[in-house]
């Protein structure tokens, strides 16, 4: 792999960006072409097509599976969840999109000086209910304190490793032309309640996170011998973002149904407010997942029997065409292309 | 410019010609809004809602137009054919 | 949603569709005015349902496309001030002034927050009595009594630290730009819905008179926008031109009085540049002397600014219709959402952005 000294030549075109913009950690284009032009080339690794939520290792005859993952949600405490207790699932989750049963985790803490010890406590206690909850031990990790200012509050690194049970290979280079696209549950719920929760835009709305973690479902999906080609946790960029780098790195061409991707009323509802579109809204306890349309049923009551995807259901189909791009069918039978955003979606007026 | 949306009136927080504020729900999300430009709009009305403010009240019988229209028109079509 | 989900019925816009396509005998092409418009009709391909013959081009009905580039680059230097919360919907926030935008500010420590509503910076004005809170009131006459409101407010409560940077834009004097240029193509109008909520219909009898052309006062959702084209192009056939109101449920001929009158007795009419359009007299509103207060181009001593677009650029001619976004030489190569020359790539309601999104490729095409 050709080694990039960036310090000398940053592959990026940084002569729009030369500082890290809030999109830049979205989920959307930026964010992609950062990892991709970036990041991924100059640590090496595997190729795009192989790449994924978390990483597969060969050790000793087994494979396992290795992922980390930052949280830096404001606010810290929303309705459904924590920042902890999100950093504990989406790691799990992560491994699970390999089709690995978590092993151990780690957390590492960076504190701002003044933050309340009393959140602090409150954090670490939801994390290991969550831990618990799942099965999986959190192992090790590492505390910082940075000065008042350079913090916000506190930011959470968790590392995973799993052991993988799938007995074939889950990526996005094993989806199949004829493949069926399965939805775990409705879209959208984390962003409009992290949303919502933020100063300035005063909704009032129940809409809860939907962080959770989709392990035994995921265990489950596997056990039912339903031929898992691959699986992606649905978080930043919702989605869409998810579907349109599976197309890219398959090379194939994503089907959606606009009315076969479940959205919550309210939901629904928050984001004509603000003029969001639901596809691109950030998710937490959701995954899509590529399997062979003749077993699609049968992996949609695998995942139902488990109350975190009660609302799985077929969503789309896998064609050859058109290669590398999602094309959705509207609820009013017309077609259109789901493109990558090119930045973070913001409310507007017009 | 007009992203506006129709609410449904749930109550009115406050009375008073310019801060006149009334809770208006979106299909399960709620926000206030001001009403100053709508006081014939009472609750259970819906209001069309730009910005935190109700630019028009929703006329209910009007907004059925749209679905006899065509037939409307085949039905004028074929009298002024006739 | 109850009165928006069941105009979005996919077995009515088939119907409308099959009228459409019976109705029709010739070629025309309609301009719809409102940027919300423009993103239905992406949103949900609407323009594939269209006969051949009928083109749809999309007009200068997005604020954030026309806001003048100055006013762009005094948003940011006051952005950039330490003692101030700049406060903005976040339409403008990608928008490329002359050499950044307001989202880089904020990537560089500027306080830029994204608000819902002007109210809501009225809020964050009284909650900050040590900061300079500043608004940035951009948008058409739909716009315009929110914003009034928030003046007429700050002005009750005596709120000292709060100000606007204000660039509202008034619909029909572009409409009449874009009638009165030579090489017009349009030959009738769907106008901006909400606007006509606010203002009435009566403002766009002179036009249709003058001009001769149709002009249907249209909504928002899909079955809105193609019943407005086929009372257009129903006009266009038997040789009509009439100000007609398909958007009924919310719009009446008269508009909203009170509103109006929120609005004149905070703003007044003046000239205005439009980026790309250049400057139309009457076709902006700026504060009265009574909220001079509340001025932030007076509060801040803020000079006016020269400024030169980027040559490549041809915002303009798309702005009224008479370039096609994928015939300028600069679309999907040096303009493209993530680096913009100009604001109809960045906005999403953006005639170029519109057709970056679609880039021609069609499932079976």
């Amino acid at each position: 792999m050709e080694t990039t000294d960036f310090a000398l030549s940053c592959p990026l075109p940084i002569e729009r960006y030369p500082h890290v913009l809030m999109a830049h950690g979205g989920g959307g284009r930026l964010m992609h072409d950062l990892i991709e032009k970036m990041i991924a080339p100059a640590f090496g690794g595997a190729s795009p097509e192989a790449r994924h939520d978390s990483a597969t290792l060969e050790a000793g005859g087994v494979t396992l599976a290795f992922t980390t993952d930052s949280y830096v949600v404001r606010p810290l405490f929303f309705p459904g969840g924590d920042i902890g207790s999100m950093a504990v699932h989406g790691t799990v989750n992560d491994l699970a999109m390999s089709g690995a049963r978590p092993l151990a985790l780690s957390a590492g803490f960076i504190l701002e000086e003044g933050l309340p010890m009393d959140t602090l406590w409150a954090i670490v206690r939801s994390m290991q209910a969550a831990a618990e909850s799942v099965g999986v031990t959190i192992v090790t990790g590492d505390t910082k304190v940075v000065d008042r200012g350079k913090g916000d509050g506190i930011f959470i690194n968790t590392a995973g490793i799993g052991l993988v049970e799938a007995r074939a290979e889950i990526s996005p280079r094993m989806v199949q032309e004829g493949d069926a696209l399965i939805l775990s549950g409705d879209v959208g719920r984390h962003g409009i309640c992290i949303m919502a929760a933020r100063e300035g835009l005063a909704l009032e709305t129940a809409v809860e996170s939907d962080s959770a973690s989709v392990s035994a479902a995921v265990m489950g999906l596997l056990a039912s011998g339903v031929d898992v080609h691959c699986m992606r946790d649905l978080t930043r960029g919702g989605l869409a973002s998810a579907l349109t780098e599976i197309a890219g790195a398959s090379r194939l061409g994503i089907h959606l149904d606009e009315l076969a991707v479940p959205v919550r009323a309210d939901v629904a509802a928050a984001c004509e407010i603000l003029g969001f579109d639901p596809l691109y809204v950030a998710c937490e306890g959701r995954f899509a997942g590529f399997v062979p349309a003749e077993q699609a049923d049968r992996a949609v009551d695998a995942l139902r029997a488990h109350p975190v995807c009660a609302g799985a259901c077929i969503a789309g189909r896998v064609e050859k065409a058109p290669a590398g791009t999602v094309v959705m069918r509207t609820r009013v039978g017309t077609s259109r292309i789901v493109d990558m955003l090119s930045g973070e979606q913001l409310p507007r007026i017009c | 410019m007009c992203l506006a949306i129709p609410g449904r009136i749930e109550s009115i927080e406050l009375e008073d010609p310019i801060l006149r504020s009334g809770k208006v729900d979106f299909g399960g999300v709620a926000r206030s809004v001001n009403l100053a430009c709508v006081p014939e709009a009472v609750v259970g009305d819906y209001v069309i809602v730009h910005v935190g403010m109700a630019i028009s009240r929703l006329d209910e019988d009007e907004a059925q137009q749209v679905f006899g229209y065509l037939k409307e028109m085949e039905a004028a079509d074929e009298g002024s054919s006739a | 949603m109850k009165y928006l989900d069941e105009y979005r019925d996919a077995g009515a816009v088939r119907e409308y569709a099959e009228a459409l396509a019976r109705v029709a005998t010739r070629p025309w092409t309609i301009m719809e005015i409102c940027g919300g418009q423009t993103h239905t009709i992406v949103k949900y391909g609407l323009d594939e349902l269209l006969p051949e013959g009928i083109t749809l081009v999309h007009g200068p009905g997005c604020p954030v496309c026309v806001t003048p580039l100055e006013r762009i680059d005094k948003a940011i230097a006051l952005a950039q001030r330490p003692d101030v919360i700049f406060c903005s919907f976040g339409d403008m926030l990608r928008v490329p002034g002359s050499e950044t935008d307001l989202l880089a500010v904020k990537a560089t420590g500027g306080d830029v927050r994204i608000v819902y509503s002007p109210l809501d910076a009225l809020d964050l004005a009284a909650a900050n009595p040590l900061k300079e809170v500043v608004f940035f009131a951009v948008g058409f006459e739909t716009t315009a009594p929110a914003t009034a409101m928030a003046a007429f407010q700050a002005k009750q409560r005596a709120l000292s630290n709060f100000s606007m940077l204000v660039s509202h834009v008034l619909v029909p004097p572009a409409m009449e730009a874009i009638l009165s240029s030579p090489n017009r193509k349009v030959q009738g109008f769907l106008a901006a819905g909400h606007v006509c909520a606010v203002m009435g219909v009566y403002e766009y009898r002179p036009i249709v008179v003058e001009y001769g052309i149709p002009v249907v006062v249209t909504g928002f959702e899909p079955l809105d926008i193609l019943q407005g084209i086929l009372m257009c192009v129903r006009q266009l056939e038997e040789g009509r031109a009439e100000v007609e109101n398909q958007y009924a449920r919310a719009v009446r001929a008269e508009g909203n009085r009170p509103a109006q009158d929120l609005i004149a007795k905070v703003f007044e009419t003046t000239a205005q540049k439009w980026r790309g359009l250049g400057s139309l007299p009457q076709s902006g509103l700026g504060l009265r002397a009574e909220y001079a207060e509340y001025d932030a181009n007076l509060k801040f001593g803020l000079e006016e600014i020269v400024t030169e677009e980027p040559s490549e650029c041809m915002a303009g001619l798309v702005l009224q219709g008479i370039l096609r976004p994928p015939d300028c030489p600069a679309f999907g190569t040096k303009c493209t959402p993530e680096r913009p020359l100009g604001a109809p790539m960045v906005s999403t309601e953006g005639a170029c952005a519109a057709y970056y999104r679609y880039r021609g490729i069609r499932p079976g095409a």
